[in-house]
């Protein structure tokens, strides 16, 4: 009869999924957190298995947001988020968290015109798109930038992000640090009034309507640019020049003093090959462990990905940090503790 | 009316919800020749035999996610089903007047609300006291959802049972509960099974409950109470990044996922048959 | 309301519950047995549906106290002011919620009367499988599906042939992006009708054949027959597979986020991009950081709630009105 088969399927399966799966043995580290960095996390955590093939690392991305809430509530060992917590955040944490900066990744304003031009902008004339003041594509400021592209008459169909997120938040911090009447009308977070424009759901949401409405215009990850075999605009820095969304343009932003704890903002950076949309991803962990085993797998792994793990974010379009920063990282990494001993010492 | 007329509106209303059929089946070919046009290439044996691999390297699959899926549905049936069929069958027979109106009043709501609030309740109640993400946390999310459809389709096809069964089985000297047990619900048995395939289709579907409840592993699960994979939150993970090999590796987890609930339906089905009600 | 012994509405003339048992001390026990298992279910649905909105309403508190009734009529959503206004996401519900039945609903119906009536048998099994399994694409991928095929086909057909031949009706005016409410309503109307078709063509089976045969006996044609006999009596269960089809489509949430363009305003034309409470719901909660921001989603969360309870209350009306003289039964 149908209830009795149910059940007894039921319970053999239930009693069946409790058991371990195959290579149980090792310890399990559960992330979450940012969208962006997964790529490389994902690849990183799959080379670590070789390295240490007692732990696991298990991450998952729900979010900025959603990582640095997890953290809080400590249901995971470790977060990440694109942006760096507020004071108001850290406050609320039951102790104090680092922020240990892994890859850089850039934010493109990427656009769909005829003929495919590579288009210069900058900085308060990408604002003006955004804020709806600039409202075609042949304006004179945006002529002015492009004197030998050709710009249809048409109306510039702004693209955003719906979601909340850690590139929205990059891309808006940029705008605030150019424009004052940005930073005044709309400010800056991962989730802002939009004054204009059409919401699209990720960054393959925003990739893909670019790509497939003509006279858009739109901000997306490098990646998904250069997948999605989308054009990226040169926008210019604090130094004035045009720098084109390159790898090595986004590690040179990282080129500036650092703060003791990392929670810094790249964009604009001073830097004269830096690329002015630029930013950390960093990982949330806490500065006194809860568990030693857990503690030291942590701090094997951070010490790792910030040095031999740094051979591969380039293969995947993220920028590896720069050889100062890594110092400093280094520096930081040393004072995870257990129980008031620092634990990568002990090793 | 004329004869003439009516037989012409007969034929014309017969023609007209053929044609309905057909736009009705128009989108699911549509949608699934295009699930096969872009990933079919990626099943392959490797594909149900495997962990996910990082971007770019060969022979990763989705071995943990269709295993934790499966899990986390017996959970969720677990729940579901018992509570759906025998709410069901309360709705359908009680002749009290205000617990029934409740509790069909509740169902209904409950189905209207997005599954992405069942996951921030689960959350709540379980993964938080727990202090950690578990199958279990999503196997009640999804058992929530399942409710409300099983109960009130339960309700309907149990309601459609004609009383002279019910009769019968009482002038044979059954006890109402074995009515209730071996002669009613066996005659809506059939109904009954579309109505928990529908619910089990649905919530094998799902992915933002789950982003809080379950999270999701790349790895094998190691046990109830830990984070485990499943065949939505892969796919969602693949389609949102941007590398085409991943896309390429959703669009084939997609087809995995329904040819999954095609060959559940057609085990629920076959374990189920026999004739129903009289026609 | 009693429950008379109309033509066969499946109440319990000879049943009744709980139980009362008719033969002997075993029958008491399992019937005692049985009425405490269904009535501990019953409870249970009842308290989790409690529970839940006892958490949506402890966690919307903040909102509810900041904001009051303004929230239900302000149109403002902006996160870093801190200042949140649901208006537009309950129109783009509703909207988006009766576009998709609009075109489901007739739809579903004819394929279901089609499957169940009019269809050669052997047809019936595999075009009522291929439906079903419509309800088992995750939601991600009807909206990539929705970004890649349906938006273009909107954006270069149906969006400026509507627009050159209704145009003068404000519904189809405005640039066509592709991405808005109509596209929403789409794919919101493909992703009901499985459920719809599923339940309808059971309810439709599941008539007695005897009810079929009374009205071809009185001379009705086909269509007849089916309309006076066969729909009539189901009707109470189509209802019901309706409402479960309005429930999905209120609810879903990633499928839409991807085509609806995701502006929180209000227009007048389908072409517009438009947002729903559940998708708003999607996009923001696992970003949200202020707290206040937190408890104005979920009470976005509990609106959408009251909006499916208010729904819901006015379907039941309406069958009560239509179906109440001439039925007699519950319902």
């Amino acid at each position: 009869m149908t209830k009795r088969s149910f059940l007894a399927v039921m319970l053999l399966v239930v009693p069946l999924a409790s058991l371990p799966g195959p290579a149980d043995a090792q310890l399990l580290m559960n992330g979450a957190g940012a969208t962006f960095p997964y790529p490389i996390y994902s690849k990183w955590f799959e080379e670590y298995i070789k390295v240490d093939p007692e732990v696991r690392f298990n991450y998952q991305s729900i979010g900025s947001g959603g990582g640095i809430r997890q953290i809080t509530e400590r249901t995971v060992d470790f977060g990440a988020s694109d942006g760096p917590m507020t004071d108001e955040q850290l406050k609320k944490a039951p102790a104090e968290l680092f922020h240990i900066p892994t890859v850089l990744g850039a934010v493109v304003a990427t656009y769909n015109l005829p003929g495919n031009p590579q288009l210069s902008f900058s900085g308060d004339v990408l604002a003006d798109v955004f804020l709806g003041r600039i409202t075609k594509w042949n304006d004179a400021r945006i002529k002015a930038l492009n004197p030998s592209a050709s710009l249809p008459d048409q109306p510039i169909v702004v693209v955003h992000r719906s979601d909340g997120s850690g590139t929205t938040y990059i891309w808006v911090d940029y705008l605030c640090k150019i424009s004052p009447e940005w930073e005044q009308k709309v400010g800056r977070g991962t989730s802002v009034k939009w004054p204009v424009g059409l919401g699209g759901k990720g960054n393959e949401g925003v990739a893909g309507q670019v790509k497939n409405a003509p006279g858009s215009l739109g901000y997306v990850e490098l990646a998904y640019a250069i997948t999605n075999k989308l054009p990226a605009a040169k926008i210019r820095n604090q130094a004035g020049k045009f720098i084109e969304p390159t790898i090595e343009s986004t590690t040179a932003a990282a080129a500036k003093s650092m703060p003791a704890d990392f929670r810094v903002s790249l964009t604009d950076s001073p830097g004269p090959e830096a690329y002015p949309v630029a930013s950390f991803t960093w990982l949330l962990v806490y500065k006194d462990q809860p568990n030693e085993t857990k503690g030291q797998s942590l701090v094997k792994f951070l010490w790792w990905a910030i040095h031999d793990g740094q051979k591969h974010p380039a293969a995947l379009l993220y920028a590896p940090l720069p050889a100062p920063v890594v110092k400093d990282i280094e520096a930081k990494i040393k004072q995870i503790t257990f129980s008031g001993k620092p634990l990568l010492a002990a090793q | 009316m004329s004869s003439a007329t009516r037989r012409f509106t007969s034929t014309a209303m017969g023609a007209l919800t053929l044609a309905a059929a057909l736009l009705v089946i128009c989108p699911l070919l549509l949608i699934f020749g295009f699930l096969l046009y872009q990933g079919a290439a990626a099943v392959n044996v490797d594909f149900f035999l495997h962990l996910p691999k990082p971007v770019g390297e060969v022979g990763g699959g989705v071995a943990n996610a269709i295993v934790g899926s499966l899990i986390m549905i017996a959970l969720a049936v677990s729940l579901g089903l018992p509570v759906g069929i025998l709410g069901g069958v309360y709705l359908a027979e009680s002749r009290d007047r205000r617990l029934p109106w409740v509790l069909r009043f509740v169902a209904d709501v409950m189905n209207g609300i997005p599954s992405i609030v069942f996951g921030i309740f689960a959350y709540t109640v379980v993964v938080i006291p727990m202090r950690r993400f578990s199958a279990l946390a999503g196997g009640l999310a999804l058992g929530l959802i399942m409710v409300p459809i099983v109960l009130r389709t339960t309700e309907e096809m149990v309601r459609l049972v004609p009383n002279a069964l019910r009769e019968a089985g009482l002038g044979l000297g059954l006890p109402q509960w074995k009515v209730s047990l071996r002669i009613v619900i066996p005659a809506a048995r059939a109904g009954i099974i579309t109505g928990v395939m529908v619910a089990v289709a649905r919530i094998a579907g799902e992915t933002a409950p789950l982003l809080f409840t379950a999270l999701g592993n790349r790895f094998w699960q190691q046990g109830l109470d830990q984070p485990i994979a499943a065949l939505p939150l892969q796919i969602y993970s693949y389609a949102i990044a941007p590398y085409d090999d991943w896309h390429r590796q959703a669009w084939a987890g997609a087809l995995v996922l329904i040819a999954l609930v095609f060959l559940a339906s057609l085990a629920a089905r076959l374990a189920t048959r026999g004739r129903a009600v009289a026609r | 309301m009693a429950a008379e012994s109309t033509a066969g509405a499946g109440t319990a003339d000879g049943l009744s519950f709980p139980p009362r048992a008719i033969s002997g001390r075993r029958a008491a026990l399992g019937d005692r047995v049985y009425t405490v298992l269904v009535l501990a279910s019953v409870w249970l649905v009842l308290l989790l549906a409690a529970g839940l909105v006892a958490a949506l309403i402890w966690e919307s508190w903040e909102a509810i106290r900041t904001f009051g009734f303004h929230f239900l009529v302000t149109s403002q959503w902006d996160p870093v002011a801190g200042e949140f206004g649901a208006l537009p996401f309950i129109y783009g519900t509703l909207v988006s919620s009766l576009l998709a039945l609009l075109i489901a609903v007739p739809l579903s119906l004819g394929a279901a009367i089609f499957l169940a009536e009019l269809a050669p048998s052997w047809i019936r099994p595999p075009i009522s499988f291929l439906i079903e399994m419509l309800a088992a694409v995750p939601s991600v991928v009807y909206g990539l599906w929705g970004i890649f095929v349906l938006v273009p086909w909107l954006r270069d057909w149906v969006q400026p042939g509507l627009g050159r031949m209704l145009g003068f009706l404000p519904l189809f005016q405005g640039p066509p992006y592709g991405i808005g409410m109509l596209a929403a309503g789409m794919i919101l109307s493909i992703m009901v009708v499985p459920y719809i078709t599923s339940v309808s063509r059971e309810i439709l089976l599941a008539v007695p054949g005897s009810q079929r045969e009374a009205a071809l006996g009185l001379g009705a044609t086909r269509w007849e027959a089916t309309r006076m006999a066969v729909l009539r009596y189901g009707r109470s269960g189509l209802i019901g597979a309706i409402l479960l089809g309005l429930g999905r489509a209120l609810g879903e949430t990633m499928a839409v986020t991807m085509v609806i363009g995701n502006r929180p305003e209000i227009a007048a034309s389908l072409f517009a991009p438009g947002y729903t409470m559940a998708s708003v719901l999607a996009n923001e909660f696992t970003e949200a950081t202020s707290d206040l921001y937190v408890s104005a989603l979920v009470e976005i969360g509990l609106l959408l709630l009251v909006v499916t309870v208010v729904v819901n209350g006015l379907a039941r009306l309406l069958v009560w009105s239509v179906g109440g003289p001439a039925r007699g039964g519950r319902e």
